[in-house]
């Protein structure tokens, strides 16, 4: 069975259709790349798969890890390992990145039956994880997001996805706003994490990531509807062609 | 990375789940002690006056600057310019005057308390004889309106530091009483002050003598109980040339459905190179969701820098009261001398809050700080009212303040009222201030990372919130947030 069974998914934003179908099937291990043009539903669906409320899904199913994931609050799709790297994180001022990730850190373990890490130990863990991100050390004592450039960001997302280790990890355009040199470090410190046990849905819409994060697929949303899919190969042919006529295949 | 700063503030911050633990109670410390009263009937004339004197024992000049006082707040008006609303108090209808029985016989060690009233305590978190053993602080707590324990006396005693109740205050040192009593706080300096003044029952005293630092915090509890006694607490604290002390001031109070009026009043007076850190975490009953109830809170807290060097720091976490009046103020008469204000003020459900500080800089190169947070949620009106004064006295006076507002929810309020008055050239005034409401997006964040709606809230709110809370001392830190926690139960969701 696989991780993730997207079945006929169909969502509104404020009454208005987004999504109009996706089918999706996606297993541990594998990185399955949704490319498409601006409005065509990539980050609404990365968004109802997190399960934000601003979205409403109006038919279709998905199975996550055997259960019915739209029946789960976000925290709780988080605790069963989904991980979404924002596309703009959100700046909490006076928390520090360290509390922070503690808190959702042991929030996660709580759900798993385990107990509470306790500071040392969690320390521990994160100069391990940090040496794999390159993190400016100074990052972590500072509120979260608050201040962060656009590339410190980015990083300290997939920072927390090191820490965390989701089971299924969504990267939506976590390439926007990154310069080349950026760029390259996040994807390194996304391909340390890639593994066996791990998914990973990269959302972006140019295929510039996918130098970097090479995908086993490459799916093309346009209009609500996933209109091509293959192999990496499929990234690089829309480098070529653009997604012009594409978005006429899915009309 | 810094670890041990981490390490610090996670101790500070326990873990976010004290709002979870806290859920869905009732207010927590809403219960009623039986402990039978000696009350006066309620009412208020100078035979009131006279008998509270006479309970207490007082020296004839005690007795006389009561009726002053009193004989003045006939003549004056309660203050309407404040941003609250409640219906007229009935001063006629409260009684001024409640003592737990055994007041005749004081106990002469934890052993002669009443277990009650221990047991009272227990349920309040507050183990006095964990607190003597573990804690290091001395306890003078406060039933009602009679000391019932001080802790810790006579190791203080041996520095010369006096601490205990402001009754005792008055029959062992009168000459201090007399000397300090309304310096800072006039009897007749408000409506609220005088009415304290002339039937106040009783508070705290300390006095630090010269040079010495005070080596523990001095913390006391306050407490209503007895239905429908107002509380009229008065503390007095003075640190003499080059003392230093650190003084905390909680309070809980049992579940009522009457309102209740609370009219304190604090001086303190700080002489040459002294310090005085003054820090309160008030959780006077709030109410119900309904805005039934809760403690009707008119404090006038004032502190004198009356020496060269001088500081004074004001730390308040306010989470409780239905109404709350009030405005912990620094004279900064000494040259040089510091004033602080910092405070997080919560309004939920029907709670209302006007406080905020004055800062009166007379002396050269005198500073002030002011940090204020307020946080509204339900339907919550908060209300910052801050004035800073700099005479034509104060050269170089410098201050700086920062106002910043946060709203959960739409149908909360927040407003501010920055006062600022300048007489000279040489001075500078700084003022910041912000409006944020808590995100969707934000806790969509944290929700998305494992954390729970209310676990987010609190996080959020404790972030917005620290830099007040880092001048707490670490235990009181704790308190304030569960305070917190508990306070905004249901804000959300």
């Amino acid at each position: 069975m696989s991780l993730l069974e997207i079945k006929n998914l169909h969502a509104n934003v404020a009454g208005r259709e987004i999504l109009k179908g996706i089918d999706l099937s996606i297993n541990a291990g594998e990185v399955h790349a949704i490319m498409g043009p601006n409005g065509s539903g990539k980050s609404t669906l990365a968004q109802v798969l997190s399960g934000r409320d601003l979205y409403q899904v109006t038919a279709g199913e998905v199975v996550y890890g055997g259960k019915d994931l739209l029946e789960m609050s976000p925290e709780d799709r988080a605790r069963e390992g989904i991980f979404m790297a924002f596309q703009y994180p959100v700046e909490i001022p006076g928390v520090s990145n360290l509390y922070f990730l503690k808190a959702a850190l042991n929030a996660i373990r709580k759900h798993q039956g385990l107990s509470d890490l306790d500071a040392m130990d969690f320390l521990a863990i994160v100069k391990e994880r940090m040496a794999l991100m390159e993190m400016d050390q100074s990052l972590l004592n500072r509120a979260v997001n608050t201040g962060f450039s656009g590339g410190e960001k980015k990083r300290n997302e997939i920072f927390q996805m090191a820490v965390l280790e989701p089971k299924l990890a969504i990267l939506d355009e976590t390439d926007s706003g990154l310069d080349i040199d950026a760029l390259k470090i996040v994807a390194a410190g996304v391909n340390a994490l890639r593994s066996p046990a791990r998914a990973m849905i990269v959302v972006t819409h140019y295929q510039r990531l996918l130098n970097y994060i090479v995908p086993d697929y490459v799916h093309v949303l346009a209009e609500g509807r996933i209109v091509k899919s293959g192999g990496k190969e499929l990234a690089l042919e829309l480098e070529e062609s653009g997604y012009v006529g594409l978005e006429g295949e899915a009309a | 990375m810094d670890e041990h700063r981490f390490l610090e503030e996670n101790r500070v911050s326990t873990s976010a789940n004290t709002i979870e633990t806290f859920a869905n109670q009732e207010y927590k410390w809403g219960f009623v002690t039986e402990i039978d009263a000696d009350t006066v009937p309620p009412g208020l004339n100078e035979d009131v006056i006279r008998l509270i004197s006479k309970k207490k024992n007082e020296p004839a000049f005690m007795l006389e600057w009561r009726l002053k006082a009193y004989r003045h707040w006939l003549t004056m008006t309660e203050p309407t310019w404040a941003n609250i609303h409640y219906p007229p108090i009935d001063y006629q209808a409260t009684s001024y005057y409640a003592a737990p029985k055994s007041n005749a016989d004081r106990p002469k060690s934890l052993d002669d308390v009443d277990p009650e009233l221990l047991r009272t305590y227990e349920k309040l978190g507050i183990p006095l004889q964990e607190r003597e053993l573990l804690a290091g602080v001395a306890v003078d707590a406060v039933f009602d309106s009679v000391s019932v324990a001080t802790t810790f006396k006579e190791k203080l005693g041996e520095l010369g530091i006096i601490f205990g109740s402001f009754s005792e205050a008055v029959q062992e040192h009168p000459d201090l009483i007399k000397k300090y009593l309304g310096t800072v706080v006039p009897s007749t300096d408000n409506f609220f002050a005088a009415l304290n003044s002339a039937v106040f029952t009783d508070g705290s005293f300390c006095y630090v003598p010269k040079g010495v630092r005070c080596p523990m915090e001095l913390s006391t509890y306050f407490r209503i109980n007895a239905k429908n006694t107002g509380q009229f607490e008065r503390t007095l604290i003075i640190a003499d040339e080059g003392a230093y002390v650190s003084y905390l001031e909680g309070c809980t109070a049992p579940m009522r459905d009457t309102n209740q009026l609370h009219a304190a009043v604090v001086e303190l007076v700080a002489l040459d190179n002294a310090q005085i850190k003054y820090s309160t975490v008030q959780n006077w009953y709030p109410g119900d969701k309904e805005g039934r109830g809760g403690i009707y809170n008119f404090v006038t807290k004032r502190g004198a820098c009356r020496g060269v060097n001088s500081k004074i720091s004001w730390t308040q976490v306010e989470t409780g009261s239905a109404i709350t009046w009030k405005y912990p103020s620094c004279l900064l008469i000494g040259d040089n001398s510091v004033g602080e204000f910092y405070s997080v003020a919560l309004t939920n459900h029907y709670q209302q809050a006007d406080t905020g500080t004055k800062m009166v800089h007379i002396g050269k190169n005198t500073r002030s700080t002011i940090v204020s947070k307020g946080i509204s949620a339900g339907r919550g009106q908060n209300t910052y009212r801050g004035s800073v004064k700099i005479l034509k006295s104060a050269a170089h006076a410098r201050n700086y303040s920062q106002c910043d507002s946060m709203l959960l929810g739409d149908k909360c309020g927040a407003h501010t009222f920055p006062y600022l008055e300048v007489k000279n050239t040489s001075s500078q005034v700084e003022h910041e201030a912000s409006t944020s409401k808590i995100g969707e997006d934000q806790i969509f964040y944290c929700r998305q990372r494992g954390i729970s709606t209310e676990d987010a809230v609190s996080m959020i709110v404790h972030g917005f919130c620290k830099e007040v809370f880092r001048e707490l001392p670490m235990e009181f830190a704790v308190e304030a947030q569960k305070l917190l926690g508990v306070s905004l139960e249901g804000s959300v969701g």
